[in-house]
């Protein structure tokens, strides 16, 4: 059975490293909270003054848009000082060190950190230099905690509870962070987890992941209630170029397309953006009403506002 | 704890009754004002004047509910961050007469913040302040427009309006040794 928050439930969290270290009472809670942060955003005045006397420090080693304005403008609209910081136009390309970086910036009283970085563990060792709150924009193929909360909120406005819902995770599975994320906190809720892609883009362990595994498209799509597509990360892959003979070959068997939308008329479809067109998604597909990608997006930014607001507490019990 | 119950149902019923005629009072048109139901139990006290003036003036005023977590300046000085709650104000606010409702009136702070936070939602024409009990100890320069009851009391004891859909009774009780300093 779903179960509903504890009674006596405190959110104790000091940083927000990833899903794995939250209870599934933490993960209701966060999302519980965004839905009265999504309430703000629809007022006249978007806007209010929790973090006023906060400093926040956006440490992007990474490229991003979405996630980046996103936590941007989820402090903005609760009044904190924002700081951006990204890598390309830093002393990091003079050669400073990630832990003089953080040391320098935290010398400058900053209250929260939100990193992204393409080592994972980059966010915990951060913990170890400073004081402030460290949240995970984002560590390599780790965790990308905030999307996969967003990405539940998502599924939680067109389905009244997680518990035995079937979400398929389609793609690019060994170089996303998101798909790490997505399944731990959707099993701590209750959810039954797919993974489906071609073989070569599964990581070494697939079953370590504890979803179930599947190669065929057609037969997860008939199966789930919720189809994620993730996008193929060709800046990951580097020289490895032979995962898959062609992005046109992909597309036929792992692309969701016009007419699986007519076959399987019950599933949504999510990405966590940017989309490649014709590759993961028919574009058809990406514009049609069973899409729910830019509402993903607005959701983001009320999950970062709760994650912000809950992380941003004084006294900690 | 020592606890003392200074109204029962019944005052309270008398209380909820008088505040719907004073709140139209000054209106030819019982729906002009528009009433803001602060959380948690500000929500149910408002409810509950609506329904009263709705059975004896056949007029349903505008009903808002507001959280003014946000807008507080004392969170960080607690425990543990507070719950944020959901606000709903469904109609427009410009140029209304907006009456908000609370259980207590204590430091002022509440009040303080909900102005703030109305602010964020338009312009209203006015404010006024309606509270069940008034127990003192201002800490800014704030005054209710509407009082239940009006009790002086000790910063150690801890005043609960209750209300039956929360609570299961309504009453009000006035706890010994459990307020702030307690």
């Amino acid at each position: 059975m779903a179960e509903s928050i504890q009674n006596n439930y405190v959110f104790s969290q000091k940083h927000l490293l990833g899903l794995y270290h939250c209870s599934a009472d933490d993960i209701r809670y966060i999302l519980e909270q965004a839905k009265n942060f999504r309430e703000v955003l629809e007022r006249p005045v978007p806007k209010v003054p929790t973090l006023r006397d906060k400093t926040i420090v956006n440490l992007f080693y990474e490229s991003s848009t979405r996630t980046r304005l996103s936590f941007e403008l989820a402090q903005r609209r609760m009044g904190a000082d924002v700081v951006n910081f990204s890598a390309s136009q830093s002393s990091t390309r003079k050669g400073e060190s990630l832990k003089d970086t953080i040391r320098n910036i935290s010398s400058m009283k900053i209250d929260m950190v939100v990193v992204r970085h393409e080592s994972p563990g980059v966010p915990y060792f951060l913990t170890r230099c400073v004081d402030a709150s460290i949240i995970n924009g984002g560590d390599g193929a780790h965790e990308h905690p905030t999307q996969a909360l967003l990405d539940m909120f998502t599924i939680l406005q067109h389905h009244s509870d997680l518990y035995g819902k079937k979400i398929a995770i389609i793609g690019d599975i060994s170089h996303s962070r998101v798909v790490r994320s997505n399944i731990t906190g959707l099993k701590k809720l209750g959810a039954e987890v797919t993974i489906c892609g071609p073989k070569p883009l599964m990581p070494a362990f697939v079953n370590a992941l504890g979803a179930h595994v599947s190669y065929n498209l057609e037969e997860t799509l008939a199966w789930c209630d919720v189809a994620m597509a993730l996008r193929i990360q060709m800046e990951r892959m580097g020289a490895v170029t032979d995962l898959f003979p062609s992005l046109r070959e992909y597309h036929e068997l792992f692309g969701i397309k016009r007419t699986h939308l007519e076959k399987y008329p019950d599933f949504i479809v999510m990405h966590p953006g940017p989309i490649n067109r014709g590759v993961e998604l028919e574009s058809e597909v990406a514009d049609s009403d069973r899409a729910v990608i830019l509402n993903q997006v607005t959701n983001g930014l009320a999950v970062r506002m709760a994650v912000l607001y809950l992380l941003s507490g004084g006294i900690r019990v | 704890m020592e606890q003392a119950k200074i109204m029962t149902e019944e005052d309270l019923n008398r209380t909820y009754l008088r505040f719907a005629h004073q709140f139209l009072e000054p209106y030819d048109n019982p729906a002009q004002p528009a009433i803001i139901g602060m959380q948690t139990r500000g929500v149910y006290m408002g409810r509950r004047i609506i329904s009263i003036i709705e059975h004896k003036f056949d007029a349903k005023p505008d009903f808002g509910v507001l959280d003014v977590t946000f807008f507080r300046d004392d969170f960080r000085t607690k425990l543990k961050m507070p719950e944020v709650k959901i606000t709903e104000i469904p109609f427009d606010l410009y140029n209304r007469d907006v009456i908000l409702v609370d259980d207590v009136l204590y430091t002022g702070r509440t009040v303080r913040s909900a102005m703030d936070a109305l602010m964020a939602y338009g312009r209203p024409r006015s404010i006024r302040f309606c509270c069940m009990i008034d127990r003192g100890h201002r800490e800014l320069p704030i005054s209710a427009d509407y009082v239940g009851l009006q009790i002086p009391t000790h910063a150690d004891e801890e005043v609960l309006v209750k209300v039956k859909e929360l609570d299961g009774e309504d009453s009000v009780y006035v706890l010994k040794g459990g307020g702030k300093y307690g």
